[in-house]
């Protein structure tokens, strides 16, 4: 028994105080940053992987400290940003609409904390930033380009698989269906979405059923706003080799196939969380911290270490260069410019 | 041969299986030191933060009798099932179906005064529960229709349904978002009347002069749950109907030649099992958020069934189950944060799993060898 022994209890009780003692000295040290995920978590290679990404950047150039939680049950969001922000993390990070009332909830107690949330809102709070993203005119970009490569390919149907089927993920919807319509007004587009509950994001399974359906029934590219669901549309694709528009991170390798050195991941429509995350660091440690809201789109033009990024975008890289032609690529650029301009303006509602 | 003075051994064994749930205890926590051990952390040490930062402060109490009170709810509706001899994995259903009528009637009767209104939405969300749980309670008494595959589906029709109904009743946008062009994102129904609201244990607390964290989340439904557990209590044990209940449980052929009514006691049994998971929507919908949102409830009603399990199907076993996992719950989580991630919060569903399966197995055990050394002597 371990309790019999006097030293270890002694012992015991010394490394707890030094571990509450280191504790505090990081807090006085270090900036420390810490980000809370969203449903599906860490390795969805896609909306969370993002966000994680963009705080290691930042963990590169700047050296701060990170912590990365994932909560479990709804109370864990509120308990994690209330205990970070009790513990010295001076800038919080909550990833995903669902952060609205415990970040809410928890800013008036830390004023001298700063907390960001992705795709929520929570206004009229001084310490407090809220990035949300034009998603509806990056998936205006992708379904021109889905539109586009099934005309040129004399092909009419084009389809769209959605996570949980919530107004953010209809937003995704309704950009893409304009895109098709814009490049190919006469195209066919299948709609379905993976469930209602949260799950519906982390549900691969279904996504290949779903996308399976959809090939079968004529679908020649499909477009997939559903986190780890779209694994599954992936493996859709590549057993009926069609095409696949990734989502949220570049998801373009996910379409290789090694042995045959084919690609089926047409492009990914880049939602830069990563962008708006690292931004939100490095502004907070040059001491430009705003608080409000921070819109994220095509107009946005970000340089991190020498690569220029939007706030949202489609992926071109070397698995889908062979897939898109410059002519395409062109009517894109022309659209986004338009966009940009204010010509075109591109419908949130489906 | 049951009036001869029990041996030694007898003894000890019918007291160990008595006390199963503490060896089950303290097996996971044992074998949960070696997953520890093996991510290069201290066992004990990490079990003393976890315990210490969950229940060695008042805010830590607050937060895990708060995390406790729907599983005490849940826990409660499979072990009432569970004494009918009923198998009740629908509590999860029945969760949602009840607190979305606890949230549709507050939001609904806003201009109620808060003595008729509070009452009102607390009989709702047990109203809600319980009629989810007739139809199986139905199909089981008279047709023979197994009552965990029915429930189960019902679980996915509720789940669906609720969150069809939580897009027609969702939240307008508030003037925040209009003014940035939004919509609104969260599926979630309004906000409940201030009538229709429980009081927070911290505000009763402060007019007694005692410091309690005003953040704290711990409402009146707690001692909602406390009642119903003793409720529970008198009824199967103090009750004409508890001793049907029980009876049809035991041995239902038995229980019908008695002259006991089979079927009209168990579709009471569901009825009464779903109104208790019902009730949910009063710790979670009228203390906690005030709002009703899917993800809220997500896997209240399976740990439900663990709860009961440990419980060993009593309301006494049950509350203590439920301040247990409500202990591992959020001393798991503050553990997270303050090892940085190191200790990851799936540990905490390593544990309740294997507290799950070493009752079970220990159960089972002790009982055959109890059997044995009967049929020795």
């Amino acid at each position: 028994m371990i309790f019999r022994n006097k030293t270890n209890i002694i012992l015991l009780i010394v490394s707890l105080f030094f571990l509450f003692v280191s504790l505090n000295c990081f807090a006085q040290e270090e900036t420390n940053v810490g980000l809370v995920f969203d449903i599906g978590g860490k390795g969805d290679k896609s909306f969370n992987d993002s966000a994680s990404r963009g705080l290691s950047w930042a963990a590169q150039d700047f050296g701060i400290k990170r912590i990365e939680l994932e909560p479990g049950a709804d109370a864990d969001r509120e308990v994690n940003i209330r205990n970070l922000s009790n513990i010295g993390y001076k800038l919080i990070f909550g990833i995903g609409f669902l952060f609205e009332d415990s970040i809410g909830d928890v800013c008036d107690e830390f004023p001298d904390t700063k907390y960001a949330i992705v795709d929520g809102l929570v206004p009229g709070k001084e310490n407090v930033v809220s990035l949300s993203f034009a998603e509806h005119e990056g998936s205006f970009l992708v379904g021109m380009i889905a539109g586009l490569k099934a005309k040129a390919d004399g092909k009419d149907t084009v389809g769209y698989v959605g996570g949980m089927n919530v107004p953010l993920i209809q937003k995704f919807e309704a950009g893409y269906i304009a895109g098709v319509k814009y490049a190919y007004p006469e195209c066919k587009i299948l709609s379905a979405y993976a469930g209602d509950t949260p799950t519906a994001f982390a549900d691969p399974v279904k996504g290949k059923e779903l996308a399976l359906s959809q090939y079968d029934n004529g679908a020649y590219v499909i477009y997939h706003a559903s986190g780890l669901t779209g694994t599954g549309v992936y493996e859709a694709g590549k057993e009926r080799k069609r095409y696949v528009i990734g989502v949220d991170s570049n998801q373009n390798y996910l379409g290789h196939i090694e042995e045959t050195g084919e690609n089926f991941g047409l492009t990914s429509m880049l939602k830069q969380v990563d962008v708006s995350v690292y931004l939100t660091i490095k502004a907070f440690l040059e001491g430009t911290f705003e608080p409000g809201i921070r819109v994220f789109d095509l107009a946005t033009t970000v340089v991190i270490n020498d690569v220029e990024y939007n706030g949202v975008g489609y992926a071109m890289d070397k698995y889908n260069e062979g897939l898109i032609t410059d002519d395409m690529i062109q009517k894109v650029e022309e659209a986004k410019q338009k966009i940009i301009n204010g010509e075109i303006v591109v419908p949130s509602e489906v | 041969m049951n009036e001869k003075p029990k041996s030694r051994g007898d003894l000890l064994f019918s007291l160990m299986e008595k006390f199963t749930p503490i060896i089950a205890i303290i097996g996971a926590l044992i074998i949960s030191s070696a997953i520890i051990l093996l991510i290069g952390e201290d066992p004990i040490q990490v079990y003393k933060m976890m315990f210490g930062l969950a229940i060695g402060n008042r805010d830590g109490w607050g937060n895990v009798l708060f995390r406790a009170t729907p599983l005490i709810f849940t826990g409660l509706a499979v072990a009432f099932a569970f004494q009918c001899g009923l198998f009740n994995i629908g509590a999860e259903g029945q969760v949602y179906v009840g607190s979305f009528l606890a949230a549709f009637i507050g939001f609904s009767f806003t201009n109620f005064p808060a003595i008729i209104l509070i009452p009102l939405t607390i009989i709702a969300s047990a109203m809600g529960g319980a009629l989810w749980a007739t139809l199986p309670g139905i199909l089981k008494a008279k047709k023979g229709i197994h009552e965990v595959i029915i429930t189960i589906m019902m679980n996915w029709i509720a789940a669906s349904f609720t969150f069809y109904l939580v897009l027609i009743y969702k939240a307008p946008p508030t003037e925040a978002m209009k003014a940035a062009n939004m919509p609104q994102m969260i599926p979630q129904t309004s906000e409940i009347a201030l009538s229709a609201r429980l009081p927070r244990i911290a505000t009763l607390l402060t007019k007694l002069n005692i410091s309690f964290p005003s953040h704290n989340p711990l409402n009146v439904s707690f001692f909602i749950a406390l009642i119903a557990a003793f409720a529970i209590y008198y009824l199967l044990w103090k009750t004409t109907l508890g001793y049907e209940i029980r009876a049809v449980g035991f041995n239902r052929t038995a229980a019908e030649y008695a002259g006991i009514n089979v079927s009209k006691n168990i579709i009471l049994a569901m009825m009464i099992s779903g109104a208790l998971a019902g009730l949910v929507g009063t710790n979670e919908v009228m203390g906690y958020k005030f709002r009703w949102r899917q993800e809220i409830f997500i896997n209240l009603g399976f740990n439900g069934i663990a709860v009961a399990l440990l419980g060993k199907n009593h309301p006494l076993g049950v509350v203590l189950a439920a301040i247990l996992f409500g202990t591992l719950s959020y001393g798991g989580a503050l553990v997270n944060i303050y090892t940085a991630g190191k200790i990851p919060r799936e540990l905490i569903m390593v544990i309740q799993a294997v507290i799950v399966i070493l009752v079970v197995v220990s159960d089972e055990i002790i009982k055959r060898i109890l059997l044995r050394r009967k049929s020795i002597q």
